[in-house]
């Protein structure tokens, strides 16, 4: 094992990013050397140079906050009513028959091939990415919690009941952190289709946000912008990511799995 | 009963309060009679009690009564029905015929706080609260959230364990996540604890380390103790009371008159011990 010295934390810290630093270093160089044309695939530097000017005009931020407004309330929509419906599914019997063939169906059909009908009835207005985004987010969200709340040690809930538990304590002091670290599963899930869903359909019918800066770039042949729109989209999944783990291990403490070393 | 006439005579006699004040007998008897504290314990009768599951007969028609503070061990193969004795005991499952009256001093007024706990097999901690909010889960929301701490880390030191109070359970070893579930079913000073093999998946010696603790509170708390066990050393060596279960009904009904502190490796131990295998085991009985 590693000591936690100075040098082996630093070592620690910097070995993830030793493989796209040096992505980046070969990147750079064979646009330089010529190697690759520039009309393709814009040298690093100029992705830098083209993310400072949108950034200093204002369009970067602008359209950065726009779609992570569109993500959030898409989130908190489909995340909301899939984390009840699953909670309810999970905890009753009458909930679930009633419902879940319904909800297996319909997560069959890929959402994004929705965006035809999708933009039919809504036009390319905030409604037709908040609709997509719910839809993509819902399934993860869902499906973990249904499984979450199904996989509680039977054990535990018997105990909970001898113990006189009411049902309310029964469910926030037994049943919901028995289900939480699958329930994570599905925020994690749900984040990716999030950003995913977002950017397809700002690709096809949008006036702002990042998907739209995108597509402009590529009409005004702006390769540099390009890039730099997939690169904020790898940033956002990753700083997405970086929180539900924090999120995790705050509350997951209690799990040798979570915990950090 | 021969002071109690004394008294109702010196009562008629019209000099009498005075000669009741010095009397030396009259306060000694309102005091317990014994170092012992008075047994708080819960006393169990079942009569003709029956369940089936499937229109299997797993308890036939048991007859069963279990005095307050007594410590009784049921034994018995797999399978014949000491599980759900205890299990209907509990209340846990519903009886198809027969019933079930548990009488003592917390049984009858106060509802609200069940007055019988179980230990299960497995400790059965909840893995995301600390120790001693694990332990707390015994008092069921009653009293105050510092009165419940309080409680909690007395049942913790009880059990020996004041130490581990802040712990996650799942830094504990097996041994120490069980006498968690012993403190956690003890806080509530119940009149009935049940244990249902709760030793079964600890190594030999931590075994008998348990042993000695569950002997050593039951006889300073005066419960009443009902132990399910296949492992007819650990009944001998527990319980004044040893019932047979076999095809739901009791096979056999043996007091164990060892003084206690028992010592394991007792000839009169053994002897007892040897008799339930034979039963067990169908063979013929000696002695």
């Amino acid at each position: 094992m590693m000591r936690a010295t100075p040098l082996g934390r630093l070592r620690d810290t910097a070995l993830p990013w030793l493989l796209p630093a040096a992505i980046l270093l070969g990147w750079q160089a064979a646009v330089s050397s010529g190697l690759v044309s520039s009309r393709f695939m814009p040298a690093p530097l100029d992705v830098v140079r083209a993310g400072w000017e949108a950034g200093r005009t204002g369009e970067l931020w602008t359209n950065l906050g726009v779609s992570t407004l569109r993500a959030l309330a898409g989130f908190v929509v489909g995340g909301g009513i899939g984390f009840a419906l699953g909670l309810a599914n999970g905890l009753s019997r009458l909930s679930e028959r009633l419902t879940d063939t319904s909800v297996q169906m319909v997560r069959n059909v890929p959402h994004l091939s929705l965006i035809p009908l999708v933009i039919l009835w809504f036009g390319i207005g905030e409604e037709a990415k908040l609709f997509l985004v719910a839809l993509g987010v819902f399934f993860p969200i869902y499906a973990n919690t249904l499984h979450g709340i199904r996989s509680v040690d039977p054990g535990l809930v018997e105990m909970g009941r001898v113990y006189g538990m009411s049902r309310a304590e029964l469910f926030t002091r037994v049943v919901l952190p028995g289900a939480l670290p699958s329930i994570f599963v599905g925020l994690r899930y749900a984040l990716g289709i999030m950003w995913l869903t977002l950017i397809v359909a700002e690709t096809i019918s949008a006036s702002s946000g990042l998907g739209y800066m995108a597509i402009q770039a590529r009409e005004f042949m702006l390769v540099d912008v390009v890039v730099l729109a997939i690169l904020i989209y790898a940033a956002l999944g990753k700083l997405a990511d970086a929180l539900t783990r924090q999120l995790e291990r705050a509350c997951l403490a209690w799990n040798p799995a979570y915990r950090s070393a | 009963m021969l002071l109690d006439a004394v008294r109702r005579e010196t009562l008629t006699d019209p000099g009498a309060e005075l000669r009741i004040a010095d009397a030396p007998a009259a306060p000694a008897r309102s005091r317990p009679l014994s170092p012992v504290p008075a047994p708080r314990g819960i006393a169990v009768t079942a009569s003709d009690l029956r369940k089936s599951f499937d229109g299997n007969a797993v308890i036939a028609g048991l007859d069963l009564y279990l005095p307050a503070g007594g410590f009784t061990a049921v034994v018995g193969r797999s399978g014949c029905g000491k599980s759900t004795l205890l299990r209907l005991i509990l209340g846990l499952e519903a009886p198809t015929g027969g019933r079930i009256a548990l009488e003592g001093p917390e049984a009858g007024p106060r509802r609200s706080e069940p007055p019988k706990r179980i230990m299960f097999q497995e400790p059965r901690l909840l893995p995301w609260a600390r120790v001693v909010d694990n332990v707390a889960v015994g008092l069921s929301g009653h009293g105050s959230r510092a009165e419940r701490r309080e409680r909690a880390l007395a049942a913790l030191a009880e059990v020996g364990l004041p130490d581990k109070a802040g712990q996650w359970p799942a830094t504990l070893s097996g041994g120490q996540r069980q006498r968690v579930a012993l403190a956690r079913a003890l806080v509530s000073r119940p009149g009935l604890l049940a244990l249902d093999e709760p030793l079964g998946a600890l190594d030999a010696l931590t075994r008998i380390g348990m042993q000695d603790l569950i002997e050593r509170i039951w006889l300073s708390q005066g419960f009443t103790a009902l132990l399910v066990t296949h492992d007819v050393a650990e009944a001998v060596a527990l319980a004044d009371r040893i019932l047979v279960v076999e095809a739901g009904r009791i096979a056999l009904d043996l007091r164990v008159d060892v003084p206690r502190p028992r010592r394991r490796g007792d000839p009169d131990l053994a002897h007892l011990e040897g008799r339930i295998l034979d039963h067990l085991l169908g063979a013929p009985q000696g002695a």
